[in-house]
């Protein structure tokens, strides 16, 4: 039993340390589309979706968190934070909802959870720019967010797929 | 399965449906633009007419943080002092309600379109 436990928080360090490497890899990419800021694949909700799916949204949650601020602590500091905790927030939220209603794939989840990833953040963009126009941003990233939910869905599948036989 | 690529369907078309009259209404009721304001913090620290080409320097006290270039008819950034660069990467803007954030300086350049109360210059 305790064994158990044990090798679970080891396998969700290696987890988080997986987000991490994919936060970082996604930040060396150069911005897919320059003309409009704030489009990112969004790499590291691979992890995110294999954990909702694999464990709960705690362990998801969890990993998350940690997550956040230690790519604060590496980074970037207390205002990207505000914008990748609203953004992260939402978007597990939404996915662990959507997953619950159980009505629909984890490629549909995926995107939500992109989407919604979006919204967060162009939301508190508006709150600290006070500035509402920011809000148009959000049909460029709905169709942009859709893309990548699309990939990073599948690939979340793939994950979760292969990983699955694996006792952890 | 079957049932379940019915219903993804069905709330990504949805989504993407609303992002669209969204679009719509965006697109058909803007206007032309007639002005660049600078918004700092949300507040509005200057106002350029989009016909008067030239550079503007945006400055945080004392140092400057943005140069606004406003040059036939659309305002664009040239140069920032931050490190991501991405509001001199976006495009140039002209239509009313079009915004270039420069998130770290906290730096919005909104492009407006009434002329009611509008001073040509205001520094």
């Amino acid at each position: 039993m305790r064994n158990k436990k044990t090798k679970k928080l080891a396998f969700l360090g290696l987890c988080t340390a997986v987000t991490l490497i994919l936060a970082y890899v996604e930040a060396l990419l150069p911005p897919l589309w320059a003309a409009v800021p704030g489009i990112k694949m969004g790499l590291p909700n691979i992890m995110l979706l294999f954990l909702l799916y694999r464990f709960s949204v705690k362990e998801a949650a969890a990993v998350s968190l940690v997550r956040l601020f230690a790519v604060a602590l590496l980074f970037g500091n207390i205002m990207t934070l505000a914008y990748s905790f609203a953004g992260a927030v939402l978007s597990l939220a939404v996915m662990n909802l959507l997953k619950r209603i159980d009505r629909f794939s984890m490629v549909a989840v995926s995107i939500m959870g992109g989407i919604f990833h979006n919204l967060g953040q162009v939301l508190v963009a508006i709150l600290v720019l006070e500035t509402a126009e920011i809000g148009y941003y959000m049909i460029v990233l709905t169709v942009t967010g859709t893309i990548a939910g699309i990939l990073i869905g599948l690939a979340g599948y793939l994950v979760l797929k292969y990983l699955k036989q694996k006792e952890i | 399965m079957r049932k379940r690529l019915r219903n993804d369907i069905l709330l990504i078309g949805g989504v993407l449906l609303i992002a669209a009259a969204f679009a719509l209404i965006f697109f058909l009721t803007r206007k032309e633009g007639a002005y660049a304001a600078v918004m700092k913090n949300g507040t509005e620290i200057a106002r350029y007419a989009l016909s008067a080409e030239g550079e503007y320097p945006i400055t945080d006290g004392e140092t400057v943080t943005n140069l606004l270039v406003i040059r036939g008819g659309k305002a664009e950034i040239a140069e920032a002092t931050c490190p991501d660069q991405i509001c001199v990467n976006h495009r140039a803007v002209s239509k009313a309600g079009e915004t270039i954030v420069c998130l770290p300086q906290e730096v919005v350049i909104k492009i407006v379109a009434e002329t009611k109360n509008a001073p040509d210059m205001v520094v």
